[in-house]
């Protein structure tokens, strides 16, 4: 364990971002994001960012691919991003444990290579959520936010950042800051022990997902309450945005005029034009895309990943629909007992 | 250029011969910049084809893995990739990667069985590859029996080849339809369901079936009514898909993606997924 005075915060950024960029979550016109750190960035006062840290390993947009194409012949043109060894800081439970969720997805067979490189380029140093919110579920998923995770993790307690490394990543970060002090964990687990109290108190905490897996795959599916459910969503895809698992994507040519761009970006399945082919869609309304959606985090996820739900119960998109839907409603309905 | 590979990035390939099967589907012969095969392949298995700027879609191998020389897919017009692809001519350069996909069960559970082929439409495409995969391997696989329905007499892909090959060979019966009376045509007429009910099949037969999502749906209900079993009857999937490596997420029902868990399914396993196909 290694323990900083608070107020050397800047000087410990400093430190970091002398040997590669560094992202602290910062507010940036009123919304918290993961911002590269220049001289004077402050952390933001939010809990969390509006979106999470996936963007820095999953970009919203990324070129995969350039193409020269000369009368009837196509030369393959390099444009991937070969990055560089990044850290990000302050990144909560909740999306540290969504990388590995992420990961099941993008590293297994055949490893998507884009992915790859940034989770090696990148070292995440967590933060312990000293005050969670009231849309903060992610306990229901077995994360704590007492502990953290990723390479390093970081607790404030009274006037010092406490640090811990978790990995060989995270230890390599740590020794190349001579301003850490050693320390022993007492002030860690007193914090720890606060954190949890004000997790027993959270009005989310004993969500019932009993039921939710592929046992039940089809009852589910057929319930009838996925029409009331979808009946008001507007498909406007900012739950699937904001949300750290969302790891949909659609690919792209885009014509430069001296050249075409292979790209991926987001997308979501709570767009009309996700399944839509020459010959029609097998998800014509709102209500499929809608259950889609859900099904796939609750039950279908789980089903193929040993029971791992693909939700971190970061709580943003509770905040974010417009219409005031979200996967706790969607859990209550559906959920035991529910009618 | 030398590119860091990644499943996501294609080859380059070129288009060598384009045969003209139908009013909207041509066979496009495509092989590699050495002149060679670009991939081997198993029946029912995919290939991601596209050209830089105009898009990249899914098409089903229509050639046979015996065919050591070439991969052929037959396409029919209906989308931007599918309409540039029917504009292009021999000598055209495209991007591939693949294959994708499971295939059908030649090795396994197709082998040793008399086989029953339902086609309709474009539907032939994957199928063509078990049938030409079957033919060549004639010792391993019991009767063959084919029906194959389309629009019309003009709709029939791979005419030629069914008539001149495939009707001429000692174990296939080859029993075409098209679904209405024609001049010029006194073969059946009507659609494949019925059709097959009264061919009266032998319920022992193992079933592969592709065509239109209407086809199967009755096909398999007058497949079930004679005697088949669900555990008997294989298909291919189609849907949307930009990846086809399971991760983008469009081709997903419940827990299965199509482009890595399928496309093929046999119709026992599909019961335990929504209806989303």
């Amino acid at each position: 364990m290694k323990k900083l005075n608070r107020s050397r915060i800047q000087e410990l950024f400093a430190a970091i971002a002398a040997g590669q960029r560094l992202y602290i979550p910062a507010d940036n016109k009123g919304q918290a994001q993961f911002l590269p750190w220049v001289e004077g960035l402050e952390m933001t006062g939010a809990l969390n960012t509006v979106r999470s840290a996936k963007d820095l390993f999953f970009p919203q947009t990324e070129e995969l691919i350039g193409f020269q194409v000369k009368g009837r012949e196509i030369q393959l043109q390099e444009i991937r991003d070969p990055g560089e060894p990044f850290v990000v800081f302050g990144v909560r439970a909740c999306d540290a444990a969504s990388f590995a969720i992420l990961d099941q997805v993008f590293l297994s067979e055949p490893a998507d290579t884009f992915y790859e490189a940034r989770r090696n380029h990148g070292t995440v140093v967590t933060l312990a959520c000293g005050r969670p919110e009231e849309t903060c579920f992610c306990t229901v998923f077995g994360i704590d936010p007492a502990v953290p995770g990723g390479d390093v993790s970081g607790w404030f307690a009274g006037e010092a950042l406490y640090l811990q490394a978790a990995t060989e990543k995270g230890e390599a970060l740590l020794a190349s800051l001579p301003m850490l002090e050693d320390a022993d964990d007492a002030a860690v687990q007193a914090e720890q022990e606060k954190i949890r109290t004000v997790l027993e108190k959270l009005p989310l905490k004993d969500l019932n997902l009993t039921g939710f897996d592929g046992e039940h795959l089809m009852e589910k599916f057929n319930s009838p309450a996925w029409a009331s459910l979808s009946e008001s969503c507007l498909g406007c895809g900012t739950c699937t945005f904001v949300c750290p698992t969302c790891q949909c994507y659609d690919i792209r040519d885009f014509d430069t005029g001296h050249g075409v761009r292979r790209f991926r970006c987001w997308d979501s399945c709570m767009y009309s034009d996700f399944t839509m082919m020459a010959h029609g869609t097998n998800r014509p309304t709102q209500l499929e895309r809608f259950r889609q959606r859900f099904m796939h985090k609750l039950v279908y996820f789980p089903a193929d990943h040993e029971g791992v739900y693909g939700c971190v119960g970061c709580g943003r998109c509770l905040t974010r629909c417009p219409i005031s839907m979200n996967i706790v409603k969607v859990a209550k309905t559906l959920g035991e007992g529910a009618k | 250029m030398n590119v860091k590979m990644d499943p996501l990035i294609p080859m380059i390939g070129v288009v060598t011969d384009i045969r003209t099967d139908t009013p909207d589907v041509k066979t496009f012969r495509v092989v590699g910049l050495d002149g060679k095969k670009p991939f081997e392949h198993i029946p029912g298995q995919c290939a991601m084809l596209s050209m830089p700027g105009i898009g990249e879609a899914l098409f089903s191998i229509t050639s046979s893995p015996t065919n050591e020389d070439y991969l052929e897919f037959s396409i029919k017009k209906c989308g931007c990739v599918t309409t540039w692809l029917h504009e292009i001519t021999p000598g055209q350069q495209i991007t591939l990667r693949g294959p994708y996909g499971n295939g059908f069960p030649v090795e396994t559970e197709l082998k040793g069985k008399d086989l029953l082929i339902i086609a309709g439409g474009i539907g032939l495409a994957p199928v063509r590859s078990v049938i030409n995969y079957v033919r060549a391997n004639r010792q391993n696989y019991g009767t063959l029996d084919i029906v194959y329905g389309s629009r019309s007499k003009e709709d029939l892909v791979d005419y030629a080849e069914i008539l001149d090959e495939w009707s001429k060979e000692d174990g296939i019966s080859v029993h075409l339809t098209i679904d209405r009376e024609q001049e010029g045509w006194d073969g059946h007429v009507g659609f494949v369901p019925n059709y097959v009910k009264e061919l009266n099949f032998d319920t022992s037969k193992t079933v592969v079936m592709c065509g239109p999502p209407i086809m199967i749906k009755f096909t398999l209900a007058g497949l079930l009514e004679l005697g088949f079993r669900r555990d008997q009857v294989f298909t291919t999937f189609e849907l949307k898909m930009k990846c086809a490596l399971g991760k983008c997420g469009r081709c997903n029902i419940g827990d299965k993606y199509v482009c890595k868990d399928g496309p093929v399914f046999r119709l026992d396993q599909m019961t335990e997924l929504p209806d989303e196909y």
